[in-house]
């Protein structure tokens, strides 16, 4: 039989946050209270938030030769298929056209991607949330950190289409970083409330993917958005269109081409908005989820 | 160092009933006068799985749950884990805790047992030195060689226990609860874990152990919680809860069976 190593008094993990108390809902300040302390744990735990984010992608693609490759390659034949067709339809030249069609592309299945794994980021942990005391803002970074590792792989698509179609970048594509670090923060709060909110109407999921699929079309990332100025009821479908702002802070700066400043604050409005109602969403329901799952 | 305890206060615990039809349901469960139903205050149908549950545990306390199955023992255990935030009530304590709730849980089927001690190491939050340490320990403890470089998927269950009971006790925590799958280690194994227990008990820790096996209560711990319906039945030492909790003969056997054991030379 082994012998037992005594235990070891030293180790600092030993002692740490060891005081814990949980009463029944007391309220909205004990709920924020909670939601921050949430936060706070997860944060500390950025290590364990990487590996199982890195783990999922490298356990999809266990055993195949070319791996996560294979998100590059389906990339660049989704856009490669569609960049020549719709370019011949819409009478546009693929040199502008296939730089747009890409980074609206990527950045609509990203986006699509956050969104789709943000519902069911707390119900496929199920066993995790049921399994041990974890800060729920953890599973909701997973499904984040995810799908920006598979972002990383599509960036080498449009790297390649830049350099082969000659666009030129400027010190203004810069601006595409705060952009996306604003994304980022969006797409936690997205997490946080729809994944909670999905966890207890299970129905919800299938509902979000109609609209996203509709969203699709009815926003400029096939077709440029210049071709409804002459159009002024059809305008209604930009103005109204919470996804063309936020889309367009990233490709406006990476494609060049001017950005307003009404542009921008309509993009932090809709961040301020959904970041509230995530907030107070995920500090009602926190207490709840591990019952929902 | 502060000692551990453990506080829990008029712990209720419900489940609301979704996902079904409510009208019907209602209808069925309320119609029939059991206990285990309810209404919560917007008059949905709920499951008491739970009702004030109070207890207080310090230092060196092993305490033993026992209950017919879904008398609320792994309710109670994920509750004190603070998993569920109970309905009504508070839970206080100060230490450490771990939780050995379902052999598979936190662990990720597809990586291997090594991946997954990483894993642990990460979500305890511990420097690149300790998770070497706990590697180390875990792959002496658990004795499963080659296996730790496997998926967790190809392992028996047997070998996911050892591998969820070193991870757990690695680092010997100041709370450990148990449900009783733990059970399901060989003979050999079971020993160890015995005295890995005991090891963290004498240096003044706190055991929940939720069982089946009276024999395993009766030599593990030095309190004993009956729950029934989610309340608690008796509270009291082990043997004195046991005599009233199993039938005569079995009560009869378990007896045989304590003064056997005890009559052995010690092992050690």
């Amino acid at each position: 039989m082994t012998e037992l190593s005594p235990p070891d008094t030293t180790l600092k993990a030993f002692r740490k946050q060891s005081h814990f108390t949980l009463s029944a809902d007391r309220g909205w300040t004990q709920r924020f209270q909670l939601a921050g302390t949430d936060l706070k744990d997860g944060v500390r735990l950025w290590r364990l938030i990487w590996t199982l984010a890195f783990s999922d992608i490298k356990l999809r693609y266990r055993g195949s030769a070319l791996g996560p490759f294979w998100l590059t390659i389906s990339t660049a034949v989704q856009i490669g298929a569609m960049a020549f067709l719709y370019a011949d339809l819409f009478h546009t030249d693929i040199h502008t056209y296939l730089p747009y069609l890409t980074i609206s592309i990527i950045l609509w299945n990203y986006l699509n991607m956050l969104i789709s794994d943000g519902c069911t980021c707390f119900s496929q942990s199920d066993s995790l949330i049921k399994g041990t005391r974890m800060p729920f803002t953890v599973h909701a970074a997973r499904s984040v950190v995810r799908n920006t590792i598979i972002l990383a792989h599509n960036i080498v698509v449009v790297v390649a289409v830049f350099v082969i179609m000659g666009v030129h970048m400027s010190l203004y594509s810069l601006l595409a970083i705060p952009a996306f670090c604003l994304w980022l923060i969006d797409a936690f709060a997205i997490s946080l409330l729809f994944g909670a909110f999905c966890a207890r109407f299970r129905d919800v999921p299938q509902i979000i993917m109609s609209v996203m699929q509709i969203a699709f079309f009815i926003t400029p990332i096939m077709w440029y958005a210049k071709i409804l100025e002459s159009h002024p009821e059809a305008d209604l479908l930009i103005r109204f269109n919470p996804f063309f702002y936020i889309l367009e802070i990233i490709r406006g700066p990476l494609l060049g081409t001017p950005m307003t400043l009404d542009m921008v604050l309509k993009a932090l409005i809709v961040s301020a908005t959904l970041i509230l109602v995530a907030v107070i969403g995920f500090a009602r329901t926190r207490g709840r989820i591990a019952y929902w799952v | 160092m502060t000692m551990a305890h453990l506080t829990a206060f008029n712990i209720s615990v419900d489940f609301p009933l979704y996902h079904s039809d409510n009208r019907s349901l209602k209808k069925t469960i309320l119609g029939k006068a059991s206990s285990r139903f309810a209404q919560d205050h917007k008059n949905r149908p709920v499951v008491q799985a739970l009702q004030n549950i109070s207890f207080t545990l310090r230092s060196g306390d092993r305490l033993g749950l026992v209950g017919s199955n879904g008398s609320g023992k792994t309710t109670l255990l994920r509750a004190l884990s603070g998993i569920y935030q109970p309905t009504a009530g508070s839970l206080s304590m100060e230490g450490r805790l771990v939780s050995l709730l379902d052999p598979g849980q936190g662990m990720n089927m597809d990586l291997t047992g090594r991946e997954n001690v990483r894993l642990r190491g990460y979500f305890l939050g511990l420097p690149r030195a300790e998770i070497d340490h706990l590697e180390a320990d875990v792959e002496d403890f658990s004795d499963l060689a080659q296996f730790l470089d496997l998926p967790v998927r190809n392992y028996s269950s047997g070998m996911v226990v050892r591998l969820a009971f070193a991870m757990a006790t690695a680092f010997p925590p100041e709370l450990l609860l148990m449900d009783e799958w733990i059970l399901a280690g060989d003979a050999a194994f079971m020993e160890k874990a015995k005295t890995r227990v005991e090891s963290m008990v004498r240096h003044a820790d706190i055991l929940i152990l939720a069982s089946h096996s009276a024999m395993t209560l009766a030599e593990w711990c030095s309190r004993l919680i009956w729950l029934e319906s989610g309340q608690i039945k008796a509270d009291g030492k082990p043997m004195d809860v046991l005599g009233r909790y199993l039938p005569e003969h079995q009560f009869q056997e378990l007896v045989v069976g304590m003064n056997a054991v005890n009559s052995l030379p010690s092992t050690k």
